[in-house]
């Protein structure tokens, strides 16, 4: 560090420009949706005189309450078998030595790079009522005429957990990397069965790595509308299914500001939650507070 | 010692899950049959749909678009990342505080949020979207992924060379352009195909920021999901895309592989 110059003039030019650009492309940006939310919508699309906060009330009221339930209830299903479901992988895949294991996170790594929109396509094909799925059930009796494996909140939990899973693989699979597999064999000397040692040696030595998983599958979810859009029906619309109508459809602009902030609030309370539990349960740590886990993983496939 | 089966058929089963749609994907866009229900015999006539038919003009030109918005994307992210990269790094204090956590909430936001905040901006400005706003929605998320990716970069780097290049009686300019930025390259490359990748994949935001007359390749794939009954052309893109991504993991992992090997 001695080298390089630490003047502030020096700090404040490199700094400027992801700044500036963060700042007026970022923040900006959030601030007029909260701004927007207490504006009063016009018959053209636009924005109204005065303030309001009818859409606001709106969010409690009959219309909008079963719909931030449902985007609740769906976002922690999947967020909870997705979990459940890497922390075995993340096991078996730390464990594994050579040449296997690079075969074996290639494999996992490959549905995280292929494009999102393709992957759903996949399902609805396989689920479609002339697809192969249901054309094999039905013959085998196993699903009636008018039965449906499309369109409904099954089909869109099965596709969301599809599309998440490699996001909660990869950090649980970079926190086992780190875990002490000698851990595990000394609870097996002590007399522990192998799931008792891994229930409670391994999952609490991975708990990081479980809440940065949950924590973004839980995020990438909460914002989802492509799922419930391509494979959900009429009643099993989301939260981002409204902010996406309310733009495109009806344009009313302030109320998807509304529905955005409500959104918002939700992952802030996310957060909230996870720092308070990690101050509960851990002792702080050094290290730089920007390398976050979720950066391998993050956003980079949510909708992506 | 005896381990537990379960954690082994858990990941076989999670890898069948991961690929069967994709197989059957695959093998329909061969399958002469119209929704894939059974099996009519082999045929290239959706490849050829895909290649002059009516929708051939659209995707390949919703293609070219969403390559020249990612390449202009990954380098804007790439500038600006590995600044704030650097900044983030070097320097300490109220100002950086700020300014990483201006680029670390794009990571933990829903696309959904941050497509609308760019949109109701625009709106504000009264700007027209089209490809403009699409580049600045996409360098705007990519450049949070870059800055890690750099950052990352930045913890293993050796800063004595910079003070060796000083020593030797290097200007500022000089160490950045003949030391700095080689030795750090292959991180902002990385950040810069982690970017181009990122771009070229969105649907979310771009569906938020796009205009008339501007279509990427997501939202062209999307429309002929939600409208065409065409389903085996969409069957055919999808395994050419799946390749071109095979083709790309395996490459880049084989690369990254030989290098880990060769620095031993």
């Amino acid at each position: 560090m001695s080298g390089t110059s630490r003047s502030r003039t020096g700090e404040v030019l490199l700094t400027l420009p992801s700044f500036g650009w963060m700042l007026v492309c970022f923040f900006i940006p959030a601030l007029i949706v909260l701004y927007l939310s207490f504006k009063p919508a016009d018959s053209m699309g636009g924005v109204g005189e005065g303030w309001t906060l009818a859409h606001w009330s709106a969010l409690v009221e009959e219309q909008y309450r079963p719909i931030l339930w449902r985007t609740l209830w769906l976002s922690t299903a999947t967020s909870c078998i997705c979990v459940l479901l890497a922390v075995p992988c993340s096991l078996v895949l730390a464990r594994l030595q050579g040449a296997w294991r690079h075969v074996l996170l290639l494999l996992v790594v490959i549905p995280f790079w292929t494009n999102f929109l393709i992957r759903i396509f996949a399902w609805k094909s396989l689920l479609h009522p002339e697809g192969f799925l249901s054309s094999t059930l039905r013959s085998a009796g196993l699903l009636s005429e008018d039965a449906q494996l499309l369109y409904n909140s099954g089909s869109v939990l099965l596709v969301m957990v599809y599309t998440q899973l490699p996001f909660a693989i990869l950090p649980l699979y970079a926190a086992a990397e780190k875990f002490d597999f000698s851990l595990l064999e000394a609870a097996r000397d002590l007399g522990a069965s192998a799931r008792r040692a891994i229930w409670s040696v391994f999952v609490p030595g991975v708990s990081r790595g479980i809440a940065t998983a949950f924590l973004s599958t839980f995020v990438c979810t909460l914002g989802m509308y492509v799922v419930p859009d391509i494979v959900g029906g009429t009643d099993t619309e989301m939260l981002g299914n409204r902010i996406a109508q309310r733009v495109r459809t009806d344009r009313n602009l302030p109320l998807a500001a509304a529905l955005s902030g409500a959104m918002l609030g939700m992952v802030a309370l996310m957060f909230l939650a996870q720092a308070l539990v990690k101050r509960l349960l851990t002792a702080p740590e050094g290290g730089s507070p920007y390398v976050l886990s979720v950066s391998s993983s993050g956003a980079a496939g949510n909708e992506k | 010692m005896k381990r537990s089966i379960i954690p082994g058929a858990v990941l076989a089963f999670v890898l069948a899950f991961f690929y069967a749609p994709m197989v059957v994907l695959v093998v329909n866009s061969f399958n002469a049959s119209r929704f894939g229900g059974e099996w009519k015999g082999f045929t290239w006539s959706w490849y050829e749909k895909l290649m002059e038919g009516r929708d051939a003009r659209e995707i390949w030109g919703a293609l070219t678009t969403s390559l020249q918005i990612a390449v202009l994307a990954a380098v804007g992210a790439m500038v600006l990342g590995t600044l704030a990269a650097l900044a983030l790094h070097w320097f300490r204090g109220k100002l950086q505080r700020a300014h990483g956590v201006l680029l670390t909430v794009p990571l933990v936001m829903p696309d959904i949020l941050m497509g609308i905040s760019l949109l109701l901006f625009f709106v504000a400005l009264g700007v027209e979207t089209g490809f403009f706003t699409i580049w600045v929605a996409h360098v705007t998320f990519c450049t949070s992924y870059v800055t890690m990716v750099v950052l990352a970069r930045l913890q293993d780097f050796d800063h004595t060379l910079l003070d060796a290049a000083r020593d030797l009686g290097a200007g500022r300019w000089q160490v950045a352009r003949r030391v700095l930025v080689p030795l750090l390259f292959p991180g902002i490359l990385a950040g810069g195909l982690l970017a181009f990748t990122l771009s070229i994949d969105d649907y979310v935001i771009t569906f938020f920021v796009q205009g008339a007359g501007t279509t990427t390749l997501p939202l062209r794939i999307y429309s002929m999901m939600k409208i065409s009954r065409n389903m085996p052309v969409i069957n055919a893109l999808s395994t050419l895309l799946l390749a071109v991504t095979f083709v790309a993991v395996g490459f880049s992992f084989w690369l990254a592989r030989r290098n880990s090997s060769s620095a031993r």
